[in-house]
């Protein structure tokens, strides 16, 4: 019991980060339509920048939690503005592309200037110890974890369900071409939403570095469970990313744990769930399918 | 339509060039050495996950042994013209294979060096046989370098997953603990080790009381679910046998702090680890850890030197494949101005059997059964923070592991 317990603890930390992952990107799709591939590299980023904020200004981590996000926000906002709403209009696809292609520039210039070992980063003294729950022990870092990033869940959901700010992109994303018909400028939101689902991207990535290896591929490997979590949650589905995030944490997690003794299960569980709900509910979980054109 | 024709003549020179560049040395009977010169080659990863622990700085290493060469030998070097051919296999065994094919074919390469990722060197000792050229291999891991994929022309120069495995897993099953816990990432790499861990823990009189296959590569970068199911098993382990390497590695150590898996009293050994590694972790998230090592750079007297020359060159501390990667093209150069010609056959009977000591082979000999280098190993322990008096020295070496006793003995499958 104690056991499964902790695996599930655990399971829902690895889901922190995909929710937190998949939330930008919800967002962001919801908005522009566009499946940005650059959301693992602006993750490494956030990790990265921790680690070079720590090492060569001394600052600490939690001054890098609001500043790395807020930077990236930035950042993302110009490329939005210098790029990305340049082939808005056009096939999907050429986004992609062009994130795909923002990616390989974005790692290959961290590469080029630290290299591709993994650079060291402490956990904050503050949360190096433990909290005891009784039946057992857990990490006092990773349990600040789960708190924050429920915490940054439940803001993002208060925004979008409680705010004039929140009904423009719930609008705009259930109804891209009804919304402006009302009167309502989508385009001036567009900007500032793409900024925050990439500080949300830099956001998870300080908080992975003092728990996970910081190198620039970092967001290469995690970037792809973190679409199968977007495609299963459904398609620009804020709360079906967010469960989705979660709930595939937990799925690893009792994968890994209870299915140890066959690999290529415990390997392939999250593609296999998500080949199991695109076949019962191709538009994913909570998607809703798109009526045909 | 002018731009064609001007593309098409520009190529055409350029392959006229190339051309006459491959089939100009033309070796006479009574030359030495073909062409009148030397040409190392290095192959290597210069741009992926072992492009620190080897890559341009291996390069640069050979550039040393050269310069090192020449300076002794003087006027009676075999040759003044010795150069340096490099490429960057990427850890892909077909680029590896057609990289290797033209280092020796079109860049006159007389011995290709390195060559990390088992999967990637062993289909370069393939292109050494077939061209009856030398390879000298000093970054991969497989012993099947030295076994059933042995040849006359290849050599396995640093370590391999035996020495790793006979170094860490009896002196830690000596003198940390009899249980443990293997984890290791699932895939050949990481199965050989677990076989190798396995043997000589259980051999030195321990047990594995529990093993695990991580995935590869791992998406989700956790593992806490192996680090809390190890100090629960039965009977509890004392030692956790972690076969990760990179940053896979790091993701492991970072977890096994953050659980205080060594609070726990479950100490920590490692298969692989370059001392880059332990750069990247700090020797903090490592201090007590034990791992087998070819060579350290502030092991003695001699090795210093090297290292302080070598920082000068590069701005940071060799690893052991740099070292090694020194010695060898010393070590081939020698055995070419012992021989008198470059030619491979000659060459491979005057290694074969020698004894050698130099700043990386420590009662070294080149062993003529399958080829093996072997070498004095040490075990090794990472310091903890406070004894780390200046940048790069993390590590204190416990015990020599003597040569006869580090390799095993040469593999019946081996056939020259």
């Amino acid at each position: 019991m104690t056991g499964f317990l902790q695996n599930t603890f655990n399971g829902l930390v690895s889901g922190a980060f995909y929710a937190l992952l998949a939330l930008g990107l919800a967002v962001i799709f919801g908005m522009l339509r566009v499946v940005n591939f650059a959301h693992g590299a602006f993750y490494m980023l956030g990790a990265f920048g921790a680690y070079v904020l720590l090492s060569e200004a001394g600052v600490p981590f939690w001054a890098a939690l609001v500043i790395m996000p807020l930077g990236l926000g930035l950042l993302g906002m110009a490329l939005e503005r210098a790029v990305v709403h340049r082939l808005t209009r056009l096939d999907p696809l050429y986004n992609f592309l062009l994130t795909f292609g923002l990616t390989l520039i974005l790692q290959d210039l961290v590469k080029s200037r630290y290299g591709v070992q993994s650079s060291p980063y402490a956990t904050p003294s503050a949360l190096s110890g433990s909290v005891d729950f009784g039946l057992f022990d857990f990490p006092t870092y990773r349990v600040f974890i789960l708190g924050f990033a429920v915490l940054v869940c439940v803001a993002v959901w208060w925004t979008l369900t409680r705010t004039r700010v929140g009904m423009v992109v719930r609008a705009a994303t259930e109804r891209p071409e009804l919304t402006p018909a009302f009167g309502i400028n989508v385009g001036r939101w567009v900007t500032p939403v793409f900024g925050f689902g990439i500080a949300l991207a830099g956001l998870a990535g300080v908080l992975a570095a003092p728990m996970r290896a910081v190198n620039p591929l970092m967001g290469a490997d995690l970037i792809i469970v973190v679409f199968a979590v977007v495609v299963i949650g459904g398609l620009g589905s804020i709360f079906g990313s967010v469960a989705a995030g979660f709930g595939i944490g937990l799925v690893q997690a009792w994968g890994e744990a209870y299915l140890s003794s066959f690999p290529i299960v415990s390997q392939t569980i999250v593609f296999v769930v998500m080949a199991v709900v695109l076949l019962w509910r191709p538009a994913g979980l909570f998607g809703r399918e798109e009526a045909p054109a | 339509m002018r731009r064609t024709v001007g593309v098409a003549a520009a190529s055409a020179t350029v392959l006229l060039i190339t051309g006459c560049g491959g089939g100009g040395p033309q070796s006479g009977g009574d030359q030495k050495l073909t062409g009148d010169k030397i040409v190392l080659g290095v192959l290597n990863d210069q741009s992926g996950a072992y492009s620190e622990l080897s890559g341009r700085n291996s390069v640069k290493a050979v550039e040393m042994a050269i310069a090192d060469f020449k300076a002794k030998h003087g006027d009676q070097a075999v040759t003044e013209d010795i150069t340096v051919e490099t490429a960057d296999h990427q850890n892909k065994p077909d680029v590896a294979n057609s990289k290797a094919a033209e280092m020796y074919d079109r860049k006159g390469v007389d011995l290709i060096l390195d060559v990390p990722t088992s999967s990637a060197a062993l289909k370069v000792a393939d292109v050494a046989k077939e061209k009856k050229k030398l390879y000298f291999n000093i970054g991969a891991a497989t012993t099947e370098l030295t076994g059933k994929s042995c040849n006359k022309y290849t050599f396995h120069y640093a370590y391999d997953t035996y020495m790793l495995a006979n170094g860490t897993g009896r002196v830690t099953t000596e003198q940390v603990g009899k249980n443990w816990y293997i984890l290791y990432p699932n895939y050949a790499f990481g199965q050989d080790m677990e076989k190798s861990f396995s043997a000589a823990i259980t051999a030195a009189g321990g047990q594995v009381v529990g093993k695990d296959g991580a995935p590869f590569p791992n998406t989700s970068g956790d593992y806490s679910t192996y680090l809390l199911k190890a100090p629960g098993l039965n009977p509890k382990p004392q030692v956790l046998g972690t076969m990760q390497a990179g940053a896979e590695l790091v993701n492991v150590v970072k977890q096994y702090n953050e659980f205080k898996l060594r609070d726990k009293g479950v100490g920590l050994a490692v298969g692989l680890m370059f001392i880059t590694d332990i750069h990247s972790l700090t020797p903090a998230a490592l201090a007590g850890t034990t791992y087998t090592d070819a060579w350290y750079w502030n092991f003695d007297q001699t090795n210093r030197e090297f290292a302080d020359r070598f920082q000068k060159e590069t701005g940071t501390r060799p690893s052991f494949a740099h070292a090694a990667n020194y010695s060898a093209a010393m070590q081939y150069l020698e055995a070419v101005q012992a021989a008198g010609t470059d030619d491979a056959d000659t060459v491979v009977k005057g290694l074969e059997g020698k004894e050698v000591n130099d700043v990386f082979l420590r009662n070294g000999k080149i062993r003529a059964e399958d080829h093996r280098v072997i070498h004095d190993a040490y075990l090794a322990q990472v310091k903890p923070q406070a004894e780390v008096t200046e940048p790069w020295d993390y590590v204190k070496v416990l015990e020599t592991i003597p040569a006869a006793e580090a390799f095993a003995a040469p593999s019946p499958d081996c056939k020259l």
